[in-house]
C-alpha cells in the first residue's frame, strides 16, 4: 500500500522552544490515523508542516497530491454563502465538479438545507461542517483534519464519523487530530500519540490497550480474574461450571485507549 | 496567473458585498460637491481682482493651485482606500484563519500577494483617475482653465496609490493590521512632509532641506509621483505664473525626469519581491 503521507524525522523549533523533536509518521491510502496528544504537544504543528503552512526546521514530509485540510482555527468570509464558499475553493482547486460536487458535499455534511445561507449566519458547528466539506473539494487522496468535531453536537459527530468511514472505504487517507479519544477509538485504524514534541506511542487501538483480566458474572456474584487473558476465558468458565457455579456473563477486560494515552503522555 | 485572477476577483467581490464601493462613492460625491463649491467661490473672487499682478495669470495660478489641492485630497482618499483594502491581507487574514484554507489548495503565496495587489492597485488607480478627472472638469466649469497635461498626472496619481498599496501589502506580511495601517499612514505623512520641507528649502535656498526632500521623494516615490503630477498640470506654463504655482501649499511641483517611471516599476518589483520572500518564510 502506498503512503499518502510520509513524515520523516520532522523537527520544528520556535526560538528556543522545540515544538517537534524528530517525528516520523506515515498514513497509508485508505487508512484513518488518529493523532493524539496533550495541548502544546506539537500535533497541529505536524499537520501544518504536512500541508505546507509551516516550514520544518529539519526533516521531510511527502504527500500524495494536494491534501484536503481543515484547520483547527479557521474562518470563511462571512459574506459568502455555503455554496459560494465551496465554489470559490472549487475554482482554486481547479475542480470541475461544479454544482453537483457542491451539492454532494453539502449533503454529506448535513448542510444541504443551508446551501444559500451566509457563513456569518451559521452556528460554529455548521461552519465546522462546511469546513469539512471544503476540505473534500476536488476529492483529495489525503485529508488532514485538525479537530474536525470540536464544535459539533453528538449527532454532528456521528455524521462526521460515518463520513470518515465512507472516505476510508473509498481509499482516502485521513490524519485526524483530535482530543476526543472515544471518537478516535471508534473510527481510527491506527493511533499516534505525541507528547512534548515526540512520538511516544503508535499502533492500533487494540495494540495500545492492555489486557485487564476476565470478569465473570455468576449466581454468587461477580468473580474477577485479574491476570487472565482472553484465551483463558473458556477454562475459567469450565472450572466454575465444574465447581457447580451458574455462569451468566463473561467479560474480557482491556485497558481503554484513555488509559493507554495517559500512560503514554506520562499523566497516568 | 489564473489563480491570481481568482484572488483579485474575490477581493473585489468582497469590497462590493461589504459596500466599500458604495460608501466610498457617496463620500467622494460629497467631496466633489464641496470642491465645486470652493472652486466656484475661488473664481468668483479671482474674477473680481481690481489690480492684476503683473506677469502672473491669476486664473492659471488659482486653477492649478485648487486642482493641486484636489490632487492632494484625491491622493489621500486613494491612500485610505489602498490601505484599508490591504492592511490585513496576510497576517491579519492568517490570524483570523481566513488564509490557511486558501493556501493549501495549493496556492503559491506570491500568487496571493499578486492577486491582492492587482485588486487594490486596480481599484485605487481607477478611483483616483476618475476623481482627478471629475475635479478637473469641475475646475474648468467654473474657471475655463484646463491643465497643460491631463493623462500624465492622472496616471502618476494612479501609480502613487499603487505604491501605497504595495507598501501596505508588504507591511501586512510583517505587521498586525492596526500596526501596519499606522505605519503606512505615517510613511504617507513622511512623504508629504518631505515635499513641504523641499518647498521650504527652495524658498530659503537651503541645500540640506532640498537634498533631504529629494532623497525622501525617491525613497517613497508616491511623493515624487505626486510632485511630478503637480508639475505636469502647468508643464507649459512659464515665467512668474509658474513661479507662483511652485510656491503652492501642498509640496513643490517638481518634475522628477525621465527616470521616474522606470524607478517606480523597479520599486514596485523590489517591494513585491521583498514581500514575497518574507511571506514565503512565514509560518502560518
Amino acid at each position: 500500500m502506498a503512503a499518502a503521507l510520509e513524515a520523516s524525522d520532522v523537527r520544528k523549533t520556535y526560538g528556543s522552544v522545540e515544538a517537534l523533536k524528530g517525528v516520523s509518521l506515515s498514513v497509508e491510502e485508505g487508512e484513518l490515523v488518529g493523532l493524539l496528544g496533550p495541548n502544546g504537544a506539537g500535533k497541529s504543528t505536524l499537520v501544518k508542516i504536512a500541508c505546507g503552512l509551516v516550514r520544518p526546521t529539519a526533516g521531510t514530509t511527502r504527500i500524495a497530491g494536494a491534501p484536503g485540510y481543515l484547520a483547527e482555527l479557521f474562518r470563511f468570509p462571512d459574506w459568502l454563502t455555503a455554496d459560494e464558499t465551496l465554489g470559490f475553493h472549487q475554482r482554486l482547486a481547479s475542480s470541475d465538479g461544479g454544482e453537483r460536487e457542491r451539492a454532494r458535499l453539502l449533503e454529506a455534511v448535513g448542510l444541504a438545507e443551508a446551501c444559500a445561507r451566509r457563513v456569518g449566519e451559521m452556528s460554529k458547528g455548521m461552519q465546522q461542517r462546511l469546513g469539512i466539506a471544503q476540505a473534500m473539494i476536488g476529492s483529495p487522496r489525503l485529508l488532514l483534519l485538525d479537530e474536525p468535531t470540536s464544535a459539533l453536537d453528538p449527532a454532528g459527530r456521528r455524521t462526521v464519523r460515518r463520513l470518515l468511514e465512507d472516505l476510508r472505504g473509498q481509499g482516502v487517507a485521513v490524519l485526524l487530530n483530535s482530543h476526543l479519544l472515544s471518537e478516535v477509538e471508534l473510527v481510527c485504524d491506527r493511533v499516534a500519540i505525541i507528547a512534548r514534541g515526540e512520538l511516544v506511542a503508535a499502533g492500533t487501538p487494540d495494540q495500545l490497550s492492555r489486557p485487564g483480566g476476565v470478569e465473570v458474572e455468576t449466581a454468587g456474584g461477580t468473580r474477577m480474574f485479574p491476570e487472565a487473558r482472553r484465551e483463558d476465558a473458556p477454562a475459567i468458565v469450565r472450572d466454575l461450571v465444574a465447581a457447580g457455579e451458574d455462569v451468566y456473563e463473561v467479560r474480557v477486560l482491556r485497558s481503554s485507549l484513555e488509559d493507554a494515552y495517559l500512560e503514554a503522555v506520562g499523566e497516568a | 496567473m489564473r489563480e491570481a485572477g481568482i484572488i483579485a476577483g474575490f477581493a473585489l467581490r468582497e469590497s462590493l458585498r461589504r459596500r466599500v464601493f458604495l460608501v466610498v462613492g457617496l463620500l467622494t460625491v460629497a467631496f466633489l460637491v464641496l470642491y465645486g463649491l470652493g472652486t466656484w467661490q475661488l473664481f468668483d473672487t479671482v474674477g473680481n481682482f481690481d489690480t492684476p499682478i503683473k506677469g502672473v495669470d491669476a486664473k492659471i495660478v488659482a486653477g492649478a493651485t485648487i486642482l493641486g489641492l484636489a490632487m492632494f485630497a484625491t491622493l489621500f482618499l486613494g491612500t485610505i482606500l489602498a490601505v484599508f483594502l490591504t492592511l490585513g491581507a496576510v497576517r491579519g487574514d492568517a490570524e483570523r484563519g481566513l488564509l490557511q484554507p486558501i493556501l493549501v489548495r495549493p496556492l503559491r503565496r506570491r500568487t496571493v500577494l499578486l492577486g491582492r495587489f492587482a485588486a487594490a492597485a486596480g481599484v485605487c488607480g481607477v478611483y483616483v483617475i476618475l476623481v482627478f478627472l471629475a475635479a478637473t472638469v469641475i475646475t474648468r466649469a467654473f474657471s475655463g482653465w484646463w491643465p497643460d497635461r491631463l493623462a500624465v498626472p492622472a496616471l502618476q496619481l494612479a501609480a502613487a496609490v499603487a505604491i501605497i498599496a504595495a507598501l501596505s501589502l508588504g507591511g501586512s506580511v510583517l505587521l498586525a493590521s492596526t500596526a501596519n495601517g499606522i505605519a503606512i499612514f505615517m510613511l504617507f505623512g513622511a512623504g508629504l512632509t518631505a515635499g513641504l520641507l523641499g518647498q521650504i528649502g527652495n524658498a530659503l535656498g537651503s541645500d540640506t532641506l532640498d537634498h533631504v526632500s529629494t532623497a525622501v521623494s525617491w525613497a517613497l516615490p508616491f511623493e515624487a509621483l505626486y510632485q511630478a503630477a503637480l508639475s505636469a498640470l502647468t508643464q507649459d506654463t512659464v515665467g512668474f505664473t509658474r513661479l507662483a504655482i511652485q510656491l503652492g501649499p501642498f509640496g513643490g511641483a517638481q518634475s522628477a525626469g525621465p527616470l521616474l517611471w522606470p524607478f517606480v516599476l523597479a520599486y514596485l518589483l523590489a517591494v513585491g519581491g521583498a514581500a514575497a520572500a518574507a511571506f514565503a518564510r512565514r509560518d502560518l
